[in-house]
């Protein structure tokens, strides 16, 4: 705590507490009242889109990720491509392509409507999901290779020498210590599509970012809305990465 | 290497400088048929790119074309990246007091168009438990969330028309409200005549629908207000206007 | 190769495609153009930004390394996206209120220049910690030794510094120059004639999504395919001399 308590650091926090207080009072926040539902609406479809597609990336990295690592040339060349692929293109233009690409096909199948999918083709959501969901399992499933890899041979070859079956085997041993060497890196990658979920906003989907843009479209005030969507991200960035940080410090490591 | 740098920076901000000459009209970069779309080769052409050309004959000046988001197109204007809108922007009360406008030089009703046969009528009751789709930072937008938005099942904001039409044909909305002419420019089209019909004008509000389509200027850009004025005067006067509205439109489109 | 194009029902296709209007090729390609020209400058910016920066975080005084750690936490925090509005239209609308607070004439930024100087903002936080950490890398028994021969710091830098830590960063700084050609598509958000703009542009008018949307990830790809191919001969040029690792793992 030391540290924090040298002349500069109070002289800048002092600094940064005094700006804070005079944005406070002399910027334009009179819109706030009024927009509050929608912000917290907009807030709750932000932190639920990071959450769905996280915990859906991963669970598509992974199989991606050992077929990589280990699988026949069937199944490791395809995710090579699939990985290569999306971490070649904007994610704005794969969220386009799978919005406005897949509904321009919808006129010529009229058939589409009837169906029981209708419902949620319709809707703009499950687009964004998809989208955020490949886009995160192609990073990932970059890093999981490399996790995957990174675990110590010689365990693998004694589980096997023992007769433990391969199934048992990724359960017990590889899998565990691949998401642990992993999980510094997952820290990052899972701000980073924090970083993303504004995009979702271009396909109709009112995340916070939408509902800031709404509020420029209704009251003309630019910067306001915008400054207080970057401290709603640091503060969500922040919660993420003490989160990663306290998983890394319940994961056993022999430091050298 | 820290000269040459600072000299590259001065030379970047200067080029910009020298060319301040010239007066950059702001338009959506986006189709927006027949007013303006661009071509294959680049160029934007268009009712309102025409109109442009004549108006700055007229008042002397040199305008260069410069496409720029349409929902951040005023903050464009206030903040000094673009020195005039004229891109179909209404005049209402509200925008007023950002920026200033000139004298109108078009104004038509406000029509709604939706896909064949779903029965839906321009007012509340006709749009109850409908998706309706509006491009945001219009004041398309602003009248639905003004008087469908409790009727309506949802009201999607786009960031182009041009999306709204598509997720119209794609059904992924049921109706979207638009300028009369750009829904006719739509239901002429190949996709428009296949999926859509225009099922009439919603009723007026002037307060929220403008009252005509002016060029925005900045607030207390006086000498250019003067000038745009005076063109736009002439340009009605001599009979440019008729010559190029006339393969355009089969009738008038100044209003009254 | 006309038959086989037919027979896969290309036809329409291509044409759409084709260089000289009325094909959108052309658009396309100037749109490439375009990014890849903003991806160089925002890139180089970005190393200048970082250079500056990581020689701060090191040598600097404790005032200045707790400012660039709250630039390269601020700039890693929050998305680009808003990160590209706020400096966008702030940045033009500070500095014309400057120059008229200053008594000057307004000054007009292209957009050109905006968006480099927005990613460039962008990257040299990234740019930031990477050449941080490759600095770090180099042996510091070689800067020792140079500063007790009496080397002034610059030429220290220039000789000695720099060309070792390349090595070492030049895999961060290829993951930088991807993330730089792939930000420039959110300059389509903001209405800049990049790629992905003129590609939504061109599918807007021809209503043909699918063709022009896939036709512009095939470029970003052979851009990304390209870079990557390019950096690993850079990445081999840096490391020439190193001895070689071999039989590393299993």
């Amino acid at each position: 705590m030391t540290g924090w308590l040298q002349p500069h650091r109070i002289v800048l926090a002092g600094l940064g507490l005094a700006l804070a207080v005079w944005c406070a009072l002399t910027l334009r926040w009179g819109w706030l009242p009024e927009y509050t539902p929608l912000l917290l609406e907009g807030l709750w479809r932000t932190i639920w889109l990071l959450v769905v597609t996280v915990v859906l990336g991963m669970a598509l990295a992974i199989p991606l990720g050992l077929a990589q690592a280990a699988g026949p040339w069937y199944l490791a060349q395809p995710a090579l491509w699939f990985c290569t692929i999306i971490r070649g293109t904007p994610l704005l233009l794969q969220l386009w392509l799978l919005y406005y690409g897949l509904g321009s096909l919808f006129p010529q199948y009229p058939w589409i409507r009837q169906s029981e999918l209708w419902p949620i083709l319709r809707q703009a959501w499950p687009y964004a999901v998809l989208a955020l969901t490949l886009s995160f399992a192609g990073y990932e499933g970059e890093i999981m290779r490399g996790a995957f890899k990174g675990v110590p041979r010689g365990q693998l070859e004694a589980a096997k020498a023992m007769g433990m079956p391969r199934w048992t085997m990724l359960r017990r041993i590889w899998l565990p210590q691949a998401i642990s060497r992993a999980l510094p890196t997952l820290g990052g990658e899972t701000v980073l599509q924090l970083k993303a979920t504004p995009l979702v906003a271009t396909i109709t989907v009112v995340d916070i970012y939408a509902v800031s843009n709404r509020v420029r479209q209704d009251t003309f005030i630019v910067y306001e809305p915008l400054l207080l969507l970057a401290v709603i991200y640091m503060a969500i960035t922040g919660i993420i990465v003490l989160a990663f940080r306290h998983l890394e410090q319940r994961v056993p490591t022999r430091r050298a | 290497m820290r000269l040459t740098l600072l000299a590259a920076a001065a030379s970047l901000v200067l080029a910009g400088a020298a060319a301040a000459q010239e007066v950059k009209v702001g338009i959506a970069a986006e189709p927006y048929p027949p007013f303006s779309s661009p071509d294959a080769s680049g160029n934007w052409t268009g009712w309102e790119i025409e109109i442009i050309g004549a108006v700055c004959a007229a008042a002397q000046l040199d305008c260069v074309i410069t496409p720029v988001a349409w929902d951040g197109i005023i903050p464009a204007l206030t903040s000094g990246q673009i020195d005039m809108i004229m891109n179909s922007m209404s005049i209402t009360e509200d925008r007023k007091q950002t920026i200033d406008f000139s004298d109108k030089y078009y104004k038509t009703p406000a029509l709604v168009a939706t896909a064949k046969g779903l029965g839906i009528t321009p007012d509340a009751a006709g749009m109850s438990g409908r998706i309706l789709g509006v491009q945001s930072a219009t004041t398309h937008a602003d009248y639905a969330a003004k008087h469908f938005a409790d009727a309506a099942a949802e009201i999607k904001l786009y960031q182009t028309q041009d999306e709204a039409f598509q997720d119209l044909a794609a059904g992924r909305i049921d109706a979207t409200q638009a300028d009369s002419i750009a829904i006719d420019a739509f239901l002429a089209s190949e996709t428009g005549q296949a999926c859509c019909e225009a099922v009439g004008a919603v009723a007026d509000d002037p307060e929220i629908l403008g009252a005509g389509v002016g060029v925005g200027l900045r607030k207390g850009d006086a000498e250019l207000l003067a000038k745009i004025n005076a063109a736009i005067a002439q340009v009605l006067a001599d009979g440019t206007y008729e010559k190029i509205s006339a393969p355009y439109f089969a009738s008038p489109i100044y209003g009254n | 190769m006309q038959a086989l194009i037919d027979a896969l029902g290309l036809g329409p296709t291509l044409e759409l495609l084709a260089l000289s209007p009325p094909g959108w090729g052309g658009n396309l390609l100037r749109g490439l153009v375009n990014s890849i020209q903003i991806a160089l400058g925002a890139f180089g910016l970005g190393l200048v930004i970082g250079t500056l920066g990581a020689y701060g975080k090191l040598y600097g005084g404790p005032v200045l390394r707790d400012l660039l750690a709250i630039y390269t936490t601020v700039v890693r925090a929050v998305p680009e996206l808003i990160l590209i509005l706020i400096l966008y239209y702030a940045a033009t609308d500070a500095l014309n209120k400057a120059l008229i607070g200053a008594g000057f004439e307004r000054v007009q930024i292209s957009g050109f220049a905006a968006g480099i100087a927005v990613l460039g903002i962008v990257q040299g936080a990234y740019a930031t910690e990477v050449l941080r950490g490759a600095i770090l890398a180099v042996p510091s028994g070689q800067i020792e030794a140079a500063r007790a021969m009496g080397m002034p710091p610059l030429l220290l830098a220039r000789r000695i510094t720099l060309p070792a830590m390349l090595a070492f960063a030049l895999p961060g700084l290829a993951n930088l120059w991807l993330i730089a050609t792939k930000d420039t598509a959110l300059l389509a958000v903001v209405g800049f004639g990049e790629l992905t703009l003129e590609t939504r542009q061109a599918a807007g008018a021809t209503k043909h999504y699918f063709t022009f949307f896939i036709a512009a990830g095939i470029l970003y790809l052979a851009l990304t395919l390209l870079s990557t191919r390019v950096f690993g001969w850079i990445e081999r040029w840096a490391r020439r001399g190193e001895p070689r690792i071999g039989g590393a793992g299993r």
